[in-house]
């Protein structure tokens, strides 16, 4: 058997040397984030956010922008014979899951890092609340990437790929939404950062990437059968 | 096979039902806030609570499924979500009367258990289009076997969260299922439940002999077109 | 490699009323065979007759419905693990990433071998001399023609210097060159267990130590 670690770096590899080529969906959630500010603004007719509806603005955003990278997760392993490759070789084929799933935290940081900052530019008079926002992006960047592969490798293989992933994503991910979104509000007050129940709901958050880290490492195997 | 015991089970959920709704029309009391209208919280508790379990249920087939690799697992997962689906339903549309009743409006934003309970049902309804946008069968058992497991998973979670989420948690009528009610409501509530649960079970059966029916029609049918092996009792209903 | 080869008389391949179901629909009945260690097997047969699902059987991508399967001595589907990384598959698909060069889809494939470091590039450089296409090896592999594709699929196939080589079609879109280069690289004669499907038997009969004829709706025919 290969080991899991070299296995799971050459398909994280793989994934992040193909995307940084073709650029197919890291600049289409970007934009698409960005653009989405612009419609909320206007929607909401606000020049700038706080509190709750700061907190709602951001997360709707980066939630459907995610989308936008999970439709395309799977596509080349799809299109590319890659599945075949990976369940022909002698590994761990759950390393396909913890290294796809790698890859999307990856694409959903690096999305993060250019639609957080234009937000608070757009949006807040400060960027005091960045830092602990910071925590609360990465814990529920691991859920939504661990659900997003999981149905990700499923609609994949579907008659109705782009159409699945949101229709089971969306459902699924409210818990965290909601811990998230709870998480930040009180971040984002106009008045100054506070943090009420910050702790709690970030337990919360952890709770739900256990949860389905674990869940979809187990079940993982089923998927690729045939 | 499916069909065995069915008749037993359907006189049973009838007698039942008979009783139950006997008891909460003419034995337990009219609650003094609410007064008639409180009487559909014997229905819409009961199809909530029987619904929940049902998705946990199919959970567990689906574990089965997936540990067995045998088809008649999935067969019964799909058709528990089936039935827990319908009741979903059931209780949205009942507690949505309830508060219309009690509140005064079809839909309180603050009543965690209702909002969580909305949730799980959208999560169970993508269960179909899930399910029938993969074409090879194994794969579709397995995969719908994955969501089952999955949306098993999620349904504590999410009750979890909402209830966090409530600030301000609406003043409730029934502090718990037991420990506020009066003893002639309890029994009533647990005659109702009983009775639903039965009627859970029926529906599931009779939805697996159905579609065990159509599938051992549609294989006697190709056995007549090109005769191969002989249909046998212990394949899996069809539930494509 | 050579010495780690079963000596014994354990056949490479045992069937014994293989079958696999497709829902309703049976895309191969009752397949019994034996191919001993280092021989070549070649399946004939129309369309749809179940050529490409026993390859894909063997090759442990598909789980058998009935019957036994061991393959190098490991029964299938339960010690699937232990065959992996034995085998070098070589079917419709290249199996090969668009956007990356041939280099690059090459050493992907090592990795998932256990291969890596130096050893991972002179094998690499290795096959690329030998499929003529070392100097192209640095483009992506979407520029690349279907001829050229098929080549790098079977340095692909042949990287981890498997024990049993199943080929479904392994000619197509070569030319003649290209042919003579699949010769040199998949055999006969290096050894290897190859099962090879084809639909040009002139080809590939002469090389054939077994013949296994798949019809559809009919019991299999071994030879």
């Amino acid at each position: 058997m290969t080991p899991s670690r070299t296995a799971f770096a050459a398909i994280l590899g793989k994934d992040l040397r193909a995307e940084l080529r073709t650029l197919q969906s890291l600049p289409a959630m970007a934009l698409f984030a960005v653009t989405s500010f612009v419609i909320f603004r206007f929607g909401l007719n606000r020049t700038s956010l706080s509190g709750g509806l700061a907190a709602g603005v951001l997360w709707a955003t980066l939630l459907f922008a995610a989308v936008l990278g999970i439709n395309r997760l799977f596509v080349a392993e799809r299109e590319e014979g890659g599945f075949d490759a990976i369940r022909l070789a002698p590994i761990d084929r759950s390393v396909l899951f913890t290294a796809k799933v790698a890859a999307l935290i990856v694409y959903l940081l690096v999305l993060e890092l250019i639609a957080v900052p234009i937000f608070a530019v757009f949006f807040l008079n400060s960027a005091r609340a960045l830092p602990p926002l910071a925590m609360v992006l990465v814990l529920a960047d691991i859920g939504l990437a661990a659900t997003g592969t999981l149905i990700s490798s499923m609609a994949v293989n579907s008659r109705a790929r782009d159409l699945l992933v949101p229709l089971v994503l969306l459902p699924l991910v409210v818990p965290l939404m909601i811990a998230a979104t709870a998480a930040s509000e009180p971040l984002l007050l106009l008045g100054g950062v506070s943090y009420h129940r910050f702790g709690t709901w970030l337990m919360v958050l952890g709770l739900y990437d256990l949860i389905f880290a674990l869940l979809g490492y187990a079940v993982f195997d089923f998927l690729l059968e045939d | 096979m499916y069909g065995k015991g069915l008749r037993p089970l359907s006189i049973a959920t009838v007698v039942s039902f008979a009783i139950s709704l006997s008891l909460v029309f003419f034995y337990a009391p009219i609650e003094a806030d609410q007064g008639f209208l409180q009487k559909i919280f014997y229905l819409h508790v009961p199809l909530a609570i029987v619904s929940l379990c049902g998705f946990v249920v199919a959970g567990i087939f689906a574990v089965l499924h997936l540990r067995r690799d045998d088809p008649r697992w999935d067969a019964y997962s799909y058709v528990a979500i089936h039935i827990s689906v319908i009741f979903a339903v059931g209780g949205l549309i009942t507690g949505s009367i309830w508060a219309k009743g009690s509140w005064g409006h079809w839909w309180v934003w603050n009543e965690p258990t209702l909002v969580s309970f909305l949730i799980v049902f959208l999560l169970y309804a993508t269960y179909y289009p899930f399910r029938y946008a993969i074409e090879d069968r194994q794969r579709q058992a397995r995969y719908a076997s994955v969501f089952a497991i999955t949306a098993g998973a999620f349904v504590p979670l999410n009750f979890l969260a909402v209830r966090m989420s409530a600030s301000l948690v609406h003043p409730r009528v029934f502090a718990t299922a037991e420990g506020g009610l009066p003893g002639s409501m309890k029994l009533t509530f647990l005659a109702s439940i009983i009775s639903m649960a039965l009627l859970w079970t029926t529906l599931v059966k009779f939805e697996l002999s159905a579609k065990s029916a159509q599938g051992q029609l549609k294989r006697l049918r190709r056995a007549l077109d090109a005769p191969s092996g002989p249909p046998s009792s212990r394949i899996a209903p069809e539930v494509h | 490699m050579a010495d780690e080869r079963q000596t014994e008389a354990e056949p490479a391949i045992e069937l014994v009323g293989l079958r696999r179901v497709y829902g309703e629909r049976a895309a191969l009945e009752g397949v019994s065979l034996e191919t001993p260690v280092g021989s070549s097997l070649v399946v004939l047969g129309p369309n749809g007759a179940g050529k490409t699902t026993l390859l894909r059987i063997l090759a442990t991508l598909l789980r058998p419905t009935e019957g036994e399967v061991r393959v190098l001595g490991c029964k299938l589907p339960d010690e699937a693990w232990k065959l992996r990384g034995k085998i070098g598959y070589l079917g419709h698909e290249p199996l090969l990433y668009r956007d990356l060069s041939g280099r690059e889809n090459l050493r992907f494939h090592a990795r998932l071998h256990g291969i890596t470091g130096a050893a991972a590039e002179a094998r690499i450089e290795e096959l690329l001399e030998a499929v003529k296409l070392a100097h192209r090896g640095d483009e992506r592999t979407y520029e690349f023609s279907a001829g050229m594709r098929q080549r790098l699929a079977i340095c692909r196939c042949v990287l981890h210097e498997p024990e049993l080589l199943l080929l479904d079609e392994p000619d197509s879109n070569l030319d003649i060159e290209g042919r003579e280069i699949a010769r040199t690289l998949l055999g006969p004669g290096l050894g290897h267990t190859r099962v090879v499907v084809t639909h040009d038997p002139e080809r590939h009969l002469p090389d054939a130590d077994q013949v296994l004829r798949l019809e559809v709706d009919e019991p299999a025919a071994v030879s």
